[in-house]
């Protein structure tokens, strides 16, 4: 293999990078003295260009290569999980259009890209070297982007929480990999498997696995993992935090799933968590961590009075959800969770658009400034209507048919004796929990009265583009709930037709 | 044809949604003309309905990856449930006339709650079924907490945290049978074919009969039933007593029973005594009522109880006794609630029985006297009306499988009248001395629109009464068809 058929497998990654250059050099040199909303408008569209451009590259072609021993695996799932990245991008570049915590507007896109490049190589990779090195592109980026708000301090403090956290787990995920590594001698998801297999659970094996499973759970901000996430998500710039809950989330899971799945296949390394057949292994850990991440978010998320917050803690229990796919680890699981971790990311991302415009409009995201929105912006109230109830599993919407799919797959893999029941139980009477505060948020939206102070009942004017936007993500949400078919039937042939 | 009941509704809250804001008079007459449309289809339906056979009315592939099929289809108990919907629908509206906030709002949230319950009684694919169960469950939390009175907020969100628990555990339950059958289906007549292993059905039978049962107001979990009746405007109250509880009961019928009739063969006796219970209790707490609301949202949960108990005898009269005490309860409870809801809170802004005593209602509205007089003769169960017909063959039901209990059921029908006879008589009757009574300012009189809705209840009501057969003809065929096998084999 050449490097031209290298370049010719990261065609996508390439056309990104382009674009990264292009916003880069046009912002830099010709859009200087220009009004800040022109270049984020200029800057945008080459970047959504770029994105598209990816996209429609992977649509039309139908490789299937797995370069190197697994450094860069191209087949139809690994598109299909950077396609769903790249529109998750496009849709936060859209929504970051009308931000005005910046003036490096050229360098925010740029790094919004590279963050991406870095996810759509993660997603990609079945080697632990490769796999580390893209985890570092996207964290690194991601890291400089939660920072961005120069002039509010609670972006920096959100910036570093999220750096010192971030940087923990990736020295928890190298060691636990170096030590992978040492115990079979390669690099190799399957090598790994198979030089693991009949070797049994060496004590070196289990700590190894308990590095990589905390590193991974700072990133997919699994309790008890999870403490930087609520302030990332409160400090950070709006789009930026919505970046880092959707498509870092995304390609994190994705890759999560896959490390264990694939490098940590066979029966004694994966144990079980089934409710009389427990026995040692990653699965049982994974499952403890799902149990926490889904008590412990719903409860907490109860009592905040942030909205970025609330949506941070429920972000925590989603985790907890899409960990409960990882733990039922067949043939129908992993299609829940790329299911349910790309619906949840169009979810969140339009959220976080919702809550910028009332940022812009009232100055503050407290559950109190979303009092009377469904008067003052009537057309993202309702997309915050069918965001939240998606989030709270409320059919026929996205969310819903995600929790359904996860849920059935998880007690299919317990089967015949439906071992991982009390998991499921444990989900779903959390979801039911969850409605609570969901519901609390819409309460502020739809029942509740706008403070009689003047000038407060005033109706926002979020911007068309904004509208549009929000409107298309609501559109999504509903459509994919209605036909889940369109989403799980593609992803399904894609994962039929690879070798994974 | 009935799919479109579905559809019409959710049409008419687009429609609702793009009309111009602020013009109410134009937001009523377009929500009582969907309403009318899903009636009127309703009862085309009925007409060519033929006793004892199942009406395909949909069927196609959803997701095919796990079997889900877009199954709509009806029996006689669908129908029956669809023309309650219909009727009650179009009463509700015709008793929100007078709603002027969020005009248009109110009516797409209600419409959205109508679409979702037709759904439910038209599913056979029991996944299809639990999707327009939920659907139904946010427009009640919205209508009570942006439209409701007394606590509003806090009974909105006790009715939506109720409903939404017992919905997780059928959710639970499905997937479970799902999984076990191995069927790959949700259709209910493929899932009803299949025996379940034996200690599956005794947890999964309870399981998914409770979370079903919630929301029919089972005693001891009730107590969502009085608050959320209380909270709601009044076409909210007709809805969640006339309709939403129905949601409930006809799920335990259709799923839980069908499916696992083993465990209900273990279990029935614990659930006939707590539907007793449900019975009395409910005729015990609402004779000593202060609220006039409170009463009928205890009655309410005393007449639901009838429904469940005639559920449990697992015999034909007892089983057609009990959807025909759903129909016949849907439309007495819409009328009691309609009364007390429209006609008097609206009018004296107060539901305390005490104070209501005083004002000499039967004078000063001799209309909604005369109308609360109807429905609390038709409530205890006089003969002529639905609830006479339908209570009694409950009751014949319970004589055969449970004679002890059947006593004490007696005994709920005579406290039924009691309380019954204690609110009319406080309420409308009350001993007023003539000076305090023209003390309060003259109340408006009832506008056509409330005479039109109660006349339509009470003639429904009373067709019913006297000609019952109209709808057993189609509800008793029905428990022949291949759905009902468990029921011969159990008996």
């Amino acid at each position: 293999m050449n490097f031209l058929d290298l370049l010719k497998l990261a065609v996508p990654e390439t056309i990104v990078v382009l674009a990264v250059l292009f916003v880069l050099a046009a912002d830099l040199v010709a859009l200087r003295g220009v009004e800040r909303r022109f270049r984020f408008i200029i800057g945008g569209m080459i970047a959504c260009v770029g994105c598209v451009g990816g996209i429609v590259w992977m649509l039309i072609s139908h490789t299937h290569e797995n370069a190197f021993a697994g450094m860069l695996v191209v087949d139809p799932l690994t598109q299909f999980v950077k396609i769903a990245l790249l529109a998750l991008t496009i849709f936060t570049i859209l929504l970051s259009m009308e931000s005005d915590f910046t003036t490096h507007v050229g360098e925010y896109l740029a790094l919004i890209l590279l963050a991406a490049v870095g996810m759509m190589f993660l997603v990609s990779a079945e080697d632990i070297l490769m796999i580390f090195i893209s985890l570092e592109l996207t964290s690194l980026s991601l890291y400089i982007l939660a920072a961005f708000n120069k002039r509010d301090i609670k972006s920096a403090e959100a910036s570093l929480k999220y750096f010192l956290f971030g940087g923990m787990s990736a020295a928890f995920t190298l060691f636990g990999l170096s030590l992978v590594y040492g115990l079979s001698g390669t690099t190799n998801l399957p090598e790994i498997a198979a030089a693991l297999a009949g070797k049994g659970l060496d004590p070196l094996l289990v700590i190894a696995i308990v590095m990589v499973v905390i590193g991974f759970g700072f990133k997919v901000a699994a309790v008890p993992f999870h403490l930087w996430a609520p302030d990332a998500y409160q400090g950070a710039p709006t789009p930026s935090a919505a970046f880092i809950a959707s498509g870092s989330k995304v390609a994190s899971f994705f890759i999560f799933a896959k490390v264990m799945a694939i490098g940590f296949a066979g029966k004694e390394i994966e144990g079980s968590g089934a409710w009389h057949a427990y026995a040692p292994g990653w699965v049982p850990v994974v499952a403890i961590l799902a149990a926490l991440s889904m008590v412990l978010g719903n409860l907490v998320a109860i009592v905040q009075t942030s909205v970025r917050r609330l949506i941070a803690y429920s972000a925590i229990a989603h985790a907890g959800y899409m960990l409960l796919a990882i733990v039922s680890h067949n043939e129908q699981s992993l299609a829940s969770l790329i299911y349910y971790a790309v619906t949840y990311g169009l979810t969140t991302v339009g959220a976080f658009g919702v809550v910028a415009v009332v940022e812009q409009g009232t100055g503050g995201e407290k559950l109190s400034d979303f009092a009377g929105l469904s008067r003052r912006a009537p057309v993202v109230s309702f997309c915050m209507l069918i965001f939240m109830l998606s989030l709270a599993g409320i059919p026929p919407l996205a969310g819903f048919f995600g929790k359904f799919y996860v849920f059935s797959a998880a007690i299919k893999s317990g089967a015949p004796d439906l071992g991982l029941l009390w998991l499921v139980i444990l989900a779903v009477a959390m979801s039911a929990v969850s409605l609570y505060y969901y519901l609390q948020v819409l309460k502020q939206i739809y029942v509740n009265d706008v403070d009689s102070a003047p000038g407060a009942g005033n109706p926002l004017k979020p911007t068309v583009l904004t509208q549009v936007v929000l409107a298309l993500l609501a559109l999504l949400v509903i459509v994919l709930g209605c036909a889940p078919n369109l989403l799980i039937g593609w992803i399904l042939t894609a994962i039929g037709s690879g070798p994974a | 044809m009935l799919a479109w009941t579905i559809y019409i509704s959710f049409i008419g809250v687009l429609v609702l949604m793009l009309l111009p804001k602020g013009n109410a008079a134009l937001a009523r007459g377009v929500a009582l003309m969907f309403a009318l449309l899903g009636l009127g289809i309703g009862i085309a339906a009925f007409t060519q309905f033929k006793a004892g056979e199942i009406v395909a009315v949909a069927d196609t592939s959803w997701v095919p990856s796990l079997g889900i099929h877009y199954h709509l289809a009806a029996d006689g108990i669908s129908l029956t449930l669809v023309l309650l919907t219909g009727s009650a629908a179009v009463a509700g509206i015709l008793f929100s006339w007078n709603i002027e906030h969020r005009t248009k709002e109110f009516f797409a949230f209600y419409l959205a709650l109508i679409g979702g319950v037709y759904g439910v009684f038209l599913s056979f694919d029991l996944f299809l079924l639990f999707v327009f169960y939920e659907i139904a469950i946010v427009p009640k939390y919205f209508i009570i907490a942006i439209w409701g009175s007394t606590r509003r907020e806090y009974g909105a969100m006790k009715l939506a945290l109720y409903s939404f628990i017992g919905s997780a555990m059928v959710l639970v339950g499905l997937i479970a049978a799902y999984v076990v059958s191995g069927a790959h289906s949700f259709d209910v007549t493929e899932l009803a074919k299949y025996s379940f292993p034996h200690n599956f059905q005794i947890w999964a039978f309870p399981l998914v009969f409770i979370g079903f049962a919630i929301l029919a107001g089972m005693w001891p979990f009730h107590t969502w039933a009085p608050t959320g009746h209380v909270a709601a405007p009044t076409a909210a109250s007709m809805l969640l007593a006339g309709v939403v509880m129905k949601l409930g009961a006809y799920g335990c019928l259709r799923v839980a029973m069908t499916l696992f009739p083993d465990g209900l063969a273990a279990w029935k006796n614990f659930f006939a005594v707590l539907a007793i219970i449900g019975i009395l209790y409910g005729a015990m707490v609402a004779l000593v009522q202060k609220d006039f609301k409170f009463v009928i949202g205890y009655s309410s949960v005393s007449h639901m109880g009838f429904v469940l108990l005639g559920l449990m005898t697992l015999n034909a009269i007892g089983l057609s006794g009990a959807v025909l005490q759903m129909f016949s309860h849907g439309i007495i409870a819409g009328l009691l609630f309609a009364v007390v809801g429209r006609m008097v809170y609206d009018r004296t802004h107060t539901r305390d029985l005490d104070t209501l005593q005083t004002m000499g209602l039967s004078k000063a509205m001799p209309f909604a006297a005369v109308t609360f007089v109807i429905a609390s003769m038709a409530s205890m169960g006089l003969p002529g009306f639905s609830g006479f017909a339908a209570e009694f063959q409950v009751i014949v039901g319970a004589w055969k499988a449970f004679p002890t209990l059947a006593v004490l059921t007696g005994v709920g029908i005579l406290i039924g009248v009691a309380y019954t006879l204690r609110v009319m008589q406080k309420a409308f009757f009350g001993e007023t001395d003539e000076k305090e009574a023209h003390a309060h300012e003259p109340m408006p009189p009832i506008s056509p629109q409330e005479k039109l809705g109660a006349v339509l209840l009470i003639a429904v009501s009373l067709v019913i009464g006297l000609f019952p057969r109209i709808l057993l003809d189609i509800i008793v065929p029905s428990f022949d068809s291949p759905l009902f096998d468990w029921l011969r084999r159990l008996s």
